[in-house]
């Protein structure tokens, strides 16, 4: 228990037991790991709300107005945060909502979120508008699928509730479920609507941050299958009616998407593969799994032409990068378990020995492949706070971390490099270009000439 | 288009389209972030502590923290009770400050948890303090929730020890940087004047990097300072919206006299700020500050032809828009847009006056307002600047606009959280700011015969 104590205590007896199990070593703990519990009361969670889950999958969706039924806070936090890129629209980077009032609070908010839809349309006629409930319009029980629908009707067209309110759950997962389930309500067909079979294909949990879908499109142009609609990066209204034209899903970000995929497969028979476009080798492996599918030589012909050129086309970069980075200590604290497996193996391609994984919303089945993934007493954690990361990365002597803006200045503060990998930044990271990108910012940030002088310092 | 207004004439009349404020909660955590060795909880759920500590995080580029109770689903419907005295007893186990400054949600305060009833159930240990300010951010905006954890301060902690007064003054800061804060320290210091400053977030939210990471870092007004404010001869209360009620509240407490200033930024806000400690106290202003007030004359004559009848948009928090539309009437400007999210119709009612005492018309003046109503404005009769927060910069962009970043939050600048707009020195940095974004406007847009060297 005394590995658990978090500072600035020094008394062991004072630690939070209940933490106990969401904290294990690699290698030396043969039981699982303990997690998507709720964070504990009075803990400095690094996790947000459902409201915050749901928020960041629908975002982008370009052409939709997302309006946020709450008081206002809530549409502020969440004003143009990710760095989803679009190709068309920019209507999403606004931020609308029904700035609720004490009246509002009082007497209910439905006529004020219908005012409010009615005004939208007029102004914008947008091709579909999500309503994101919150912690008020849940708790004062505002029947916004009701006002969603009478407004549907009233306007024909998508005016589409989610069941975002924050307090269901503090995991983010929940509200990837309630984005998903908007998902699937808008591109279900209508009765007597009919989306043909195509050649084509969906990517699921692929949010274009620094333009990361077009990327990947790219690659599969060039080996011959083409990009029906990602969900969610650069999409919009239209496309997503599309998905069900798809003859594959490729599911990314497993997290947000997992169940779409599955729903997909039910509904419209379209199988699904998991993928991985951050690093090269992932990505390698992805375009080969896909070609598979296809079973096609040409494909496969292509692919392999692909994955030789990039591969001979990163390599001396990378190697460049791997000389100044071999052997340095790697944190990785991150939302999703997909992303930490991705830059586990994007640091080991680097030659950088990782000493801590953590995410905010793994799973069982997630951790246990973390875990095998990594060396002798790595440290694995779910959910962790900022006491607890301080902790282990001290003593780990970690060089350089990986995770989002609240571990950023933490990090920073111990003289620790910083690498961002959330979904925030604006910077491509994925595929084979993505992969250099990634070396270079990890090598900018672990090997910046200012770290010198906080040494020097100590005489001053 | 990277804009939010459609083509043509449109009524805005419901909710808000990118809004000019946020919500209660995030101020009343800044607020706590000013008392040494404390910890700010969050009454509700997980999502809003998140979201206001990445907010802060953002502006200041300095680590956050605060707890949260955490609420699920089955706090929501039996209250919050067992979540915060869970929380309490949590936070002092593991975290050990010395205070613990809760604030409410729009949850707790729509279920109608009683915070003072469950404080007085917590197990707190000894020489520890717990207390909290009602928050709901269905009411006011960030502005207001700071305004309440600053009178929370008072109305746990401060005390008068008699009738007599030290020879003292508090001086309630209002919602400004740590740069800002110590700026007016260093002022106050020249004059002499023992000073008690609270909330105080400098070396707290501008701490140094040293490789070692400081739960609590140095700053931050003790709760032995606060206590004594109640002591005090007199407490100048910086800006109307953030400091006034505080002031008040202890005047009625304690028997401190308040006097409501502007935000001290400007050349005549900066001098009633000081001119208010000279006449209280007696003490003479030292030759150093008159030197610094006699740089900034000497500056603004220097360069007001760059700005003098230059037209400007100002938005963003009131008590910092109040300060700087009389900044930049003294500097010959027109504000010929003002606005802010904060409710309060005193917000109109002073920058009117203000306008009819310059003999400036044709502005346009709102309370409450959002960034949408602000593009109309504009788009309807352009300006030559826009003063606000980073998310003016749709705008500036959108109609080509010049934009000087100035208040709350800027989330894509560095620096600007410990350089002081404040004082004499703010005063220079401002005119610097505002000179610098019209020439570089000229710069960019001279054609080669007009391109000057000199300017």
């Amino acid at each position: 228990m005394g590995d658990l104590c978090t500072l600035p205590v020094g008394n062991p007896a004072t630690c939070i037991s209940e933490r106990e199990r969401s904290i294990i070593t690699a290698g030396k703990n043969r039981t699982a790991i303990h997690c998507t519990d709720d964070s504990l009361a009075g803990a400095v969670s690094q996790r947000a709300c459902v409201f915050c889950g749901a928020r960041v999958v629908l975002n982008p969706v370009t052409d939709a107005v997302h309006l946020v039924h709450g008081p206002i806070g809530c549409a502020t936090y969440t004003w143009d945060i990710r760095g989803s890129l679009s190709s068309g629209g920019e209507m999403y980077r606004n931020s609308f909502s029904t700035n609720m009032k004490e009246r509002d609070v009082v007497f209910g908010g439905e006529k004020k979120l219908a005012a409010c839809i009615d005004e939208i349309v007029d102004k914008y006629h947008p091709p579909a508008i999500f309503v994101y409930s919150t912690c008020v319009t849940g708790i004062i029980g505002d029947d916004i699928v009701a006002v969603c629908k009478e407004a549907s009707r009233r306007h024909a067209m998508d005016v589409i509730p989610i069941d975002s309110s924050g307090f269901i759950s503090g995991n983010k997962v929940i509200g990837y479920r309630a984005a998903a389930e908007a998902l699937m309500r808008l591109i279900t067909p209508k009765d007597g609507e009919h989306v043909e079979k195509t050649r084509k294909l969906n990517i699921l949990g692929e949010y274009n941050l620094g333009g990361e879908t077009w990327l990947i499109k790219r690659y599969l142009h060039e080996i011959g299958v083409e990009i029906n609609v990602a969900f969610t990066g650069d999409s919009t209204v239209a496309a997503l009616k599309q998905a069900p034209g798809a003859c594959l899903n490729l599911v990314q970000c497993t997290g947000s998407m997992h169940w779409v995929a599955a729903q997909l497969e039910k509904k419209f028979g379209t199988p699904s593969i998991n993928v991985n476009f951050f690093g090269a080798e992932n990505t390698a492996e992805s375009l080969r799994n896909i070609a598979q599918f296809y079973n096609d030589p040409e494909i496969a012909r292509r692919t392999e032409a692909l994955i030789e050129r990039e591969m001979a086309r990163i390599q001396p970069e990378i190697r460049k990068y791997r000389a100044k980075l071999a052997g340095k200590r790697a944190a990785i604290y991150v939302g999703g378990a997909y992303k930490a497996v991705a830059i586990i193996r994007q640091l080991r391609e680097l030659g950088m020995e990782i000493v801590i994984t953590g995410t905010q919303t793994g799973r069982k089945d997630d951790y246990a492949t973390i875990n095998g993934m990594l060396g002798e007493g790595a440290i694995v954690i779910d959910d962790a706070n900022p006491a607890e990361l301080e902790k282990f990365l001290l003593e780990k002597k970690v060089d350089i971390m990986a995770g989002g803006i609240k571990e950023r200045v933490l990090a920073y503060k111990l003289g620790i490099g910083f690498v961002d990998h959330n979904h925030d930044r604006k910077d491509c990271l994925a595929g084979f270009e993505g992969a250099v990108t990634f070396a270079r910012e990890v090598y900018v940030t672990g090997c910046s000439p200012v770290w010198k002088y906080l040494k020097h310092a100590e005489g001053i | 288009m990277l804009e939010c207004l459609p083509e043509g004439a449109v009524e805005h009349t419901v909710g808000k389209i990118n809004p000019a404020k946020t919500c209660q909660p995030i101020g009343a955590m800044y607020a706590a972030l000013g008392i040494h060795r404390c910890l700010p909880h969050s009454h509700g759920s997980q999502g809003c502590s998140a979201y206001h500590r990445m907010h802060l995080a953002r502006h200041f580029r300095d680590p956050v923290l605060a707890s949260t109770s955490s609420f699920t689903e089955g706090a929501s419907v039996f209250g919050g009770l067992a979540n915060l005295k869970a929380s309490v007893k949590n936070v002092f186990a593991i975290y050990q400050p010395d205070i613990i400054a809760v604030h409410t949600t729009c949850l707790s305060e729509t279920i109608g948890d009683d915070i003072s009833n469950i404080i007085r159930q917590c197990e707190i240990p000894e020489g520890k303090y717990v207390i909290h300010a009602n928050t709901p951010s269905y009411y006011g905006s960030h502005v207001t929730g700071f305004s309440n954890m600053c009178k929370a301060m008072v109305s746990y902690l401060a005390q008068s020890d008699g009738t007599t007064k030290k020879e003292q003054m508090n001086v309630l800061p209002g919602f400004v940087n740590p740069g800002d804060m110590r700026e007016i320290r260093r002022i106050v210091d020249l004059l002499s004047v023992k000073l008690i400053l609270f909330p105080d977030t400098s070396d707290v939210l501008d701490s140094p990097l040293t490789g070692k990471y400081e739960m609590y870092p140095e700053g931050g007004a003790t709760i032995d300072e606060i206590r004594d404010s109640g002591n005090s001869e007199l407490t100048l209360a910086l800006g109307a919206f953030a400091s006034n009620d505080t002031a008040d509240l202890l005047q009625e407490k304690c028997g401190v006299t308040g006097i409501p200033l502007k935000l001290p930024i400007g050349l005549k806000a900066t001098d009633a700020f000081i001119m208010a400690i000279h006449d209280w106290f007696g003490v003479e202003v030292p030759k150093s500050l008159t030197v610094e007030r006699g740089q900034v004359v000497d500056t603004l004559i220097d360069t007001n032809f760059h700005y003098q009848g230059k037209t400007v948009a100002i938005f963003g928090d009131p008590d910092h828009v109040l300060a700087m539309t009389e900044f930049v009437i003294t500097m010959g400007m027109i504000p010929k847009y003002v606005l802010t999210g904060t409710p309060g119709k005193q917000f109109e009612d002073e920058i009117r006056k203000m306008l009819e005492k310059a003999g400036i018309t044709g502005s346009r003046v709102k309370v409450d307002g959002d960034l949408f109503e602000l593009h109309q404005w504009i788009r309807e009769e352009k300006v030559d600047l826009l003063i606000g927060t980073t998310y003016g910069k749709y705008i500036a962009r959108a109609e080509d606009i010049p934009l000087v970043r100035f208040g709350f939050p800027i989330l894509d600048r560095a620096v600007h959280p410990l350089m002081p707009v404040v004082g004499y020195r703010g005063c220079l940095r401002l005119i610097e700011q505002i000179s610098n974004a019209l020439l570089e406007r000229q710069d960019r847009d001279a054609l080669d015969e007009d391109y000057e060297l000199v300017m």
